[in-house]
């Protein structure tokens, strides 16, 4: 496999691009493999690669059963941040953001993890000691954080609506700088084709349709390429974890799926440099700018559950308002595209990572909306629990019993309803 | 190219000229044209530069797939960047300017990008900027983020106005029973079959102008007046200028109105653009289709066009487009085009692909002088930035060899027609591969939409002209009309095949060819796509770009996918389909918001006495939704010294604060006692007629969910406040529990936040107050309305009132309650006897500040993870009967004694001050997650120190004599403090009691 | 824009709606064991395809409602009132 450099770009350049071959093969699966992840997302395929990388293990297979990348990675806004407080997740989401920040490089794949800074603002005082809580707690527990008064913000983004008659006057900013967003594409393809260096035959268009049990174990997947064997399983479906959780015969999970709309203007020159976080008056918007100029929103779910995959007219309207309000300047820019995903949603908003009723089944799933974000730590975390059969501390209490035994990892303090955990 | 308006034909008013400028200079159109009509009739070429390589463009077709002319229009505050000048009607003044070129589009120095062009394929970006080069050392986003600057600058199109935009929009809503899409050939005979079938017939076209391929036709347009005459006759509610740019659920569409976008000078009331909520019964696309390019040589020039775009330049435009002209085709649809720009002087040499020329095709072009060739097509555009030749193909076997130079100044290209099925595929249709047509025809769909026309294959016009009436007959006898079915009759799609044609080459020869030219797409770029395994669409699409700028996909998509086939091996219908996504066109951000932007962004509240308060020199704050007074601060005082004045007054006297926005539910019924029972964890079953008590709701999982008072008005009748924040949650909840729970109790609730103003009376002189502003007096005596007693009374300005004797200050303190619309008659009734006593207004900071000293919790503590005990009211949990949350507030970590429990903080150094929403930690460990946080912080007048609550693991007990330090790390040092009771103030609660 | 027919108001969009949940959890009483409230709490059927769910019509008449809907396709298949008692007097009504 060539190695991606300016290097290699320039010699291709003059002999006309021959060296570039196939990413990652286009493997067909074998009758058997010791670890067989289902779902070639960005958590599959960072959890296969970690699996291979850090654990040295082999014979490992991920199957999609469409195009990687076609649920959620491709599907999201792209945000990548941790500034998450409570405990575990605190430290899940800063070890993925480490993560992040070597991935290029990790992965020799530009995944452009561009750390733009992430920009919450705040409208009162009351707002500002409650985003204080959170950031004080990023800042004790070792990542960086920043509240940024008025004047800080108006020099950093100068063009947002900091009229005093706003509807909801800005007063600060909570700020993470080392947030920022990535390409979320080039991750899928940079984790397939580094799992794929490392062996990992990743497989499309292999849709498993029944999961075949003995003795408390899963001993096979039924495919749409046929039944292939596995010692352990993981399951790594956002969007599709109930279903596959059914298949195993295992019943209810503590998830809903809900559909979450992300869109895209037309392509602008450089208007906003950060991702800048909206949330006032029971809003929930977030916006950035794409590296080809897009500006990219995304809001709140459309709160009925639903598996289709298209957008609809009320969160448009939405989450336009949203971004007039605070960038007034956009009346004229033209939204070129809405798309929806279908998140995992989960009764505290919280993840699994975790074992399962059966010996070789794992779990990865619960993402609400941090998926992207959570996608190397989700991998890092999954790949080290399926390897060693015993969750990492960090993971401990993020299990299917948690509710059971009332342990709290709300970020929003909203309840178990899964649709009010945006 | 040498385009030139002709002197006559075509639809526009050639007696009303319009000046415009472009890029600086001022020219002239005609009334009917569209700045692209306009541009081209000043025979102006490059209007733009592409994405990547910065190469010139120019007009590429007639309509919104327009991926050539995209320009800016307008200036300052109104300046609207990434308009297609085929799309934007001309108007008298109108400035337009091209963009991403830098000093112009005619020379632009970012072009010297095309001369890298080798190294900048698809997909280059993900191989380097990574780190130092050329091997890409390092590690970390710092190299990474160095590039992104230069990249970010250089990518993007226009330039967005950094000023508000001036201009307003509006929302609109309408119903139907069919809405027909696209007043062509097709639309209209649709819209005009149900009409006649006496349906509500809404008929949306995107253009200035119906007609669709009518206005395209060489002919003098009698049988589309007849068609609109008929329209209106029969009702049709035809909306031009209108985008219906997407189809939701439940047959509503998306319609955004282009109200003022052609205006000169629009009037001040007329909105920008209108965007339209449409809910109709049927649907019926009859919205066309779009010509195809074919990929060749240099296909990007300034110069080269469709086909199609050329006749409608000519026939509705009056502008001829080119005086040498080189069609290629492997199409019938070209022929027509050939004949009609040969009729108008140009020499026209037509290239069919197809080999074998059939005489019925052949023969329309008897008469005409257009030269024919078959079994040739275009090979290879030269020109740098317009045509000047034209290298030919010639077929050769299944492939093609290089042919002869034709010298020509203009090349159409019509490589077939693909219908226009976004809409379809919004609804979730796979449009399905049709390889006789080479196309893709809208997919099946159980939903009421209904085809027609071009939209569905069919390309002649009698034919569009029948399937539209079928199709308006179809949706008629859905709604139980009974209207005769109409049937298609004979062939739909073409009288000579199509042969199939997406890309012409010669072996050994380098081609620059686009498959996307506003995203620089090369055929190139999909093969190395393809090598590099990015084989599905998706992954093609996403890898480079392909169909992702402002048209969408409508120029390339196609051809991107019949290419990956060919690299596979695979036929078209394999490689897989195409999913468009709303909008079909891209729609403002200002009109999806509508009137809900500025200051009516979320509608503000107010209370009824917002004025009262105000002209009473209140400063507001925002909670929630609502506007509530903050501090009231004399002159000369600032935030501080009036709370602090306003905290004092209370403790010592009496002060008036606006309650109102506190949530306000009547619970009625014979089982009200029963309801609030079970919603409550403290008895209620008990509480008598006349009094009023404090109670905590829990959610399902047991954590606190609200707290507030619940007045006993009478046996069946109960007045419940709950928390401003939480009071439409608290309201649906009750309804939930009621309707889905627990239908066997007759309760009624009805929340009546509305409808009661509240004003709340606080301190020792609160009674005082009372007594000067009631009727009767007696009634707010101690005996009369003791501590949790409620009376119904009568103002002296007779305005019925409920007092309710509770205190949220620790003083003594009532709330009363009036009809909201007396609300500023009580307000001045109980100032002016407040006011008398020493008394002051106050406002939600110094409300903060006595509700602190006496550790009152309120919703900023309990934030949905608090337990009962968490918020140190424990006591409140009965153990003698069940009530919601009960259940689940038992699970084991829940009831940890160690968890963080409800305390008071005072600092160590008492002159200090410090910040809530900070981390209490040890203070020989300052780091990690802490021990606790502080929520509510004030300066505290009776204590003469700032003074803070919060909660810390274990709760007070748990820290006496230890050293805890608040951590601020994001504002501040650290501060040193005690930890402390939580009831600060007056402990023993004796002082409420009066 | 899904349109929900209310048996007390007419077809309306949702918009005027807030979406409740799975209508087909029986809650259990409240003194019942740990595990039913656990089960009816926390845990879902997360159905794919037609499911009971309940919608409260917060913007109009604020009847909770009981939605068969099918969550692939939004399709609607039957609305009636949440209320037992309710709904047995509008379905006599009718």
């Amino acid at each position: 496999m060539t190695r991606f450099s300016a290097w290699s770009v320039f010699r291709n350049g003059l002999t006309g691009q021959k060296d570039w071959d196939r990413q990652w093969r286009d493997a067909q699966p074998e009758k058997q493999y010791d670890i067989v992840i289902v779902g070639g997302g960005i958590h599959g395929l960072a959890t296969a690669y970690y699996l291979a990388k850090n654990h040295g293990l082999k014979n490992i297979a991920v199957l999609e059963k469409g195009w990687i990348g076609g649920g959620n990675a491709g599907r999201n806004t792209t945000i990548v941040r941790s500034n998450y407080f409570r405990p575990g997740n605190r430290e899940f989401y800063e070890h993925s953001l480490k993560l992040w920040e070597n991935l290029s490089h990790d992965l020799n794949y530009n995944v452009m993890f561009s750390q733009r800074g992430h920009v919450s603002l705040l409208h009162s005082p009351g707002a500002v000691d409650a985003a204080a809580r959170g950031y004080n707690t990023l800042r004790l527990t070792g990542s960086d954080a920043e509240i940024w008064q008025l004047d800080q913000l108006k020099q950093e983004i100068p063009h947002l609506n900091y009229s005093a008659n706003a509807r909801f006057p800005i007063l600060a900013a909570a700020v993470q700088r080392r947030a920022g967003t990535a390409r979320h594409d080039a991750v899928v393809w940079g984790y397939a084709r580094a799992a794929d260096s490392h062996g990992v035959d990743i497989i499309q268009n292999c849709e498993v349709s029944a999961v075949l049990l003995d003795q408390g174990q899963i001993t096979a997947l039924e495919t749409s390429r046929g039944r292939i064997k596995a010692g352990k399983v993981g399951f790594s479906v956002a969007g599709n974890t109930s279903r596959l959780w059914d298949m195993a015969g295992l019943g209810t999970l503590p998830i809903e799926s809900h559909k979450l709309q992300a869109f895209v203007t037309e392509p602008l020159k450089p208007i906003l440099d950060h991702v800048v976080v909206f949330g006032v008056g029971g809003t929930h918007f977030y916006m950035s700018q794409s590296d080809k100029g897009g500006l990219v929103f995304g809001g709140d779910l459309d709160w009925y559950k639903s598996y289709a995959q298209r957008g609809n007219l009320p969160i448009a309207q939405d989450v336009a308002e949203c971004a007039i309000s605070i960038l007034p300047c956009l009346g004229r820019v033209r939204l070129l595209r809405h798309w929806s995903g279908v998140c995992d949603m989960s009764m505290d908003g919280a993840h699994f990572i975790c074992k399962t009723p059966l010996d070789n089944l794992y779990l990865n799933a619960g993402w609400n909306y941090g998926g992207f974000k959570a996608g190397p730590g989700a991998g890092w975390y999954f790949a080290d629990l399926i390897a060693n059969d015993r969750p990492h501390d960090v993971v401990a209490d993020h299990d299917l019993k948690r509710f059971e035994r009332g342990v709290n990892l709300d970020e929003r303090g909203a309840g178990p309803d899964p649709k009010l955990h945006g | 190219m040498t385009a030139r308006r002709l002197d006559k034909g075509g639809r526009i008013d050639r007696s009303h000229s319009l000046k415009f400028s472009w890029d600086g200079r001022k020219i002239r159109g005609h009334a009917g044209d569209t700045l692209a009509s306009a541009l081209l009739a000043n025979n102006e070429q490059i209007l733009g530069r592409s994405f990547k390589y910065h190469r010139p463009r120019g007009i590429m077709s007639a309509g919104v797939e327009e991926s050539g002319a995209i320009v800016t229009v307008g200036e300052g505050a109104r300046r609207d960047a990434n308009v297609k000048a085929t799309t934007q009607e001309l108007f008298d003044g109108l400035v337009a300017t091209g963009q991403n070129a830098w000093p112009n589009v005619r020379h632009d120095a970012g072009a010297v990008s095309n001369l890298f062009s080798r190294f900048l394929v698809a997909g280059f970006y993900y191989k380097t900027f990574m780190g130092l080069p050329p091997f890409e050392w390092g590690e970390g986003t710092g190299w990474w983020m160095r590039y992104e600057k230069i990249i970010r600058r250089a990518a993007g199109m226009g330039t967005a106005s950094r000023e508000p935009d001036p201009d307003n929009y509006e929302h609109a809503h309408a119903f139907c029973d069919v809405l027909v899409v696209g007043a062509g050939p097709a639309g209209l005979n649709a819209a005009l079959t149900a009409a006649r079938a006496g349906l509500d017939v809404v008929l949306v076209e995107q253009d200035f102008e119906a007609g669709g391929d009518y206005l395209n036709q060489a002919s003098d347009g009698s049988r589309l007046s007849e068609l609109l005459s008929d329209l209106e006759t029969a009702g049709v509610r035809l909306m031009t200028r209108t985008t219906a740019f997407g189809l939701y659920d439940h047959g509503t569409a998306g319609l955004l109105e282009r109200v003022t976008n052609h205006l000169a000078n629009p009037s001040q009331h007329m909105p920008r653009q209108r965007f339209w909520t449409l809910r109709a019964k049927q649907t019926i696309l009859a919205t066309g289709a779009l010509e195809r390019h074919v990929v060749f040589g240099n296909n990007d020039r300034p110069g080269v066009m469709t086909a199609a775009a050329a006749r409608t330049y000519l026939n509705r435009f009056g502008v001829l487009p080119g005086e040498k002209i080189v069609i290629s085709t492997n199409n019938d649809s070209a022929y027509i085009v050939a004949v009609d720009l040969a009729g108008s002087g140009a020499a026209v040499h037509l290239l069919d692909a197809r080999s074998d020329i059939h005489a019925d095709l052949a023969a329309t072009l008897k008469g005409s002088d257009v030269h024919l060739t078959s079994g040739a097509a275009a090979l290879n555009v030269r020109g740098n930035k317009g045509v000047s030749g034209l290298e030919t193909a010639l077929s050769s076997g299944m492939g093609w060899r290089q042919g002869g130079i034709e010298d020509c100044d203009l090349v159409l290209v019509s490589g077939g027609w693909s219908p226009v099925v976004n809409l379809a595929s919004h609804r979730g249709a796979k449009p399905v591969w049709d390889g006789n047509n080479c196309c893709f025809l809208p997919g099946q769909t159980s939903e009421p939409v209904h085809m027609a026309g071009a939209a569905a294959g069919i390309w002649q016009t009698t034919a569009c002209e029948v399937s539209g009436k079928a199709a308006g007959a179809a949706a008629a006898n859905a709604l139980g009309k009974s209207v005769a079915t109409i049937s298609m009759s004979g062939s739909a799609g073409w009288a000579h095949p199509i042969s199939a044609l997406y890309e012409v080459t010669v072996p050994g020869k380098k081609l620059k060819s686009f498959v996307d030219p506003q995203h620089d797409v090369t055929a190139d770029d999909v093969r190395l796509a393809h090598r590099e395994g990015m084989v599905s669409v998706e992954h093609l699409k996403r890898y480079t770009t392909l169909g992702m700028a402002t048209d969408q996909g409508k120029m390339g998509n196609v051809i991107g996918m019949a290419l990956m086939a060919d690299a596979l091996g695979k036929d078209i219908s394999e490689v897989g389909t195409t999913t468009f996504r709303p909008p079909y066109t891209p729609v403002s951000l200002g009109a999806l918001t509508g009137r809900n932007s500025g200051e009516h962004f979320r509608a503000l509240r107010r209370t009824p006495m917002d004025r009262w308060n105000r002209d009473h020199e209140a400063t507001m704050t925002d909670a929630g939704l609502w506007h509530r007074p903050w501090y009231f601060a004399r002159p000369g005082e600032t935030i501080k010294e009036a709370y602090i004045r306003e905290t004092t007054t209370v403790r010592n006297s009496v002060g008036l604060c606006d309650v109102t926005s506190l949530g306000k539910i009547a619970v009625q019924g014979p089982d009200a006692t029963e309801f609030l029972n079970r919603i409550y964890t403290n008895p209620f079953a008990k509480l008598a007629i006349g009094k009023a008590r404090y109670g905590i709701m829990l959610r399902d999982d047991g954590m606190v969910m609200d707290d507030g008072t619940t007045w006993r008005l009478s046996e069946t009748n109960y007045f419940m406040t709950t928390t401003t924040a939480h009071a439409a949650k608290v309201m649906v909840w009750l309804e939930e529990l009621l309707h889905l729970r627990w239908p066997d109790l007759k309760v009624h609730v009805t929340s009546v936040s509305e409808q009661w103003a509240g004003c709340a009376v606080a301190g020792p002189k609160s009674r005082d107050v009372l007594a000067a502003c009631v009727e009767d007096a007696d009634l707010v005596s101690n005996d009369s309305l003791p501590f949790m007693g409620v009376v119904e009374a009568r103002l002296k300005n007779g305005v019925p009132c409920r007092i309710a004797r509770i205190s949220f200050s620790g003083e003594m303190a009532s709330e009363v309650y009036v009809p909201s619309d007396y609300a500023p008659a009580m307000m001045d009734l109980l100032w002016k006897a407040a006011e008398v006593l020493d008394g002051c207004l106050y406002g939600m900071e110094a409300l903060g500040a006595l509700r602190i000293e006496k550790g009152h919790v309120t919703g900023v503590e309990l934030d949905g993870r608090v337990t009962i005990e968490d918020a140190g009211l424990g006591k409140m949990a009965s153990n003698k009967k069940d009530y919601i949350g009960n259940v689940l507030r038992q699970r084991p970590d829940m009831m940890r004694e160690d968890r963080a429990r409800l305390v008071g903080i005072f600092p160590k150094d008492r002159s200090q001050t410090f910040n809530a929403g900070t981390i209490l930690c040890k203070s020989d460990e300052v780091s990690g997650h802490g021990e606790g946080w502080i929520t509510g912080v004030t300066y505290s007048p009776t204590f003469g120190h700032w003074i803070g609550i919060g909660f810390i693991n274990g709760g007070h007990n748990a820290w006496q004599d230890k050293s805890v330090t608040v951590a601020d790390p994001v504002r501040r040092e650290n501060v040193d403090v005690e930890i402390v009771s939580p009831h600060m103030y007056d402990p023993d609660g004796g002082r409420h009691l009066g | 824009m899904i349109r929900i027919p209310c048996p007390y108001c007419g077809e309306r969009d949702h918009s005027e709606f807030t979406y409740g949940g799975d209508g087909s959890i029986t809650y259990p009483a409240l003194d019942a064991p740990m595990a039913d409230w656990l089960e009816a709490v926390f845990e879902r059927e997360n159905v794919r395809g037609l499911q009971l769910e309940t919608w409260h019509h917060v913007m109009g008449c604020r009847m909770w409602l009981l939605v068969e809907r099918d969550t692939m396709t939004h399709e609607i298949h039957s609305v009636r009132a949440a209320h037992t008692g309710l709904a047995a007097v509008l379905e006599e009504k009718s």
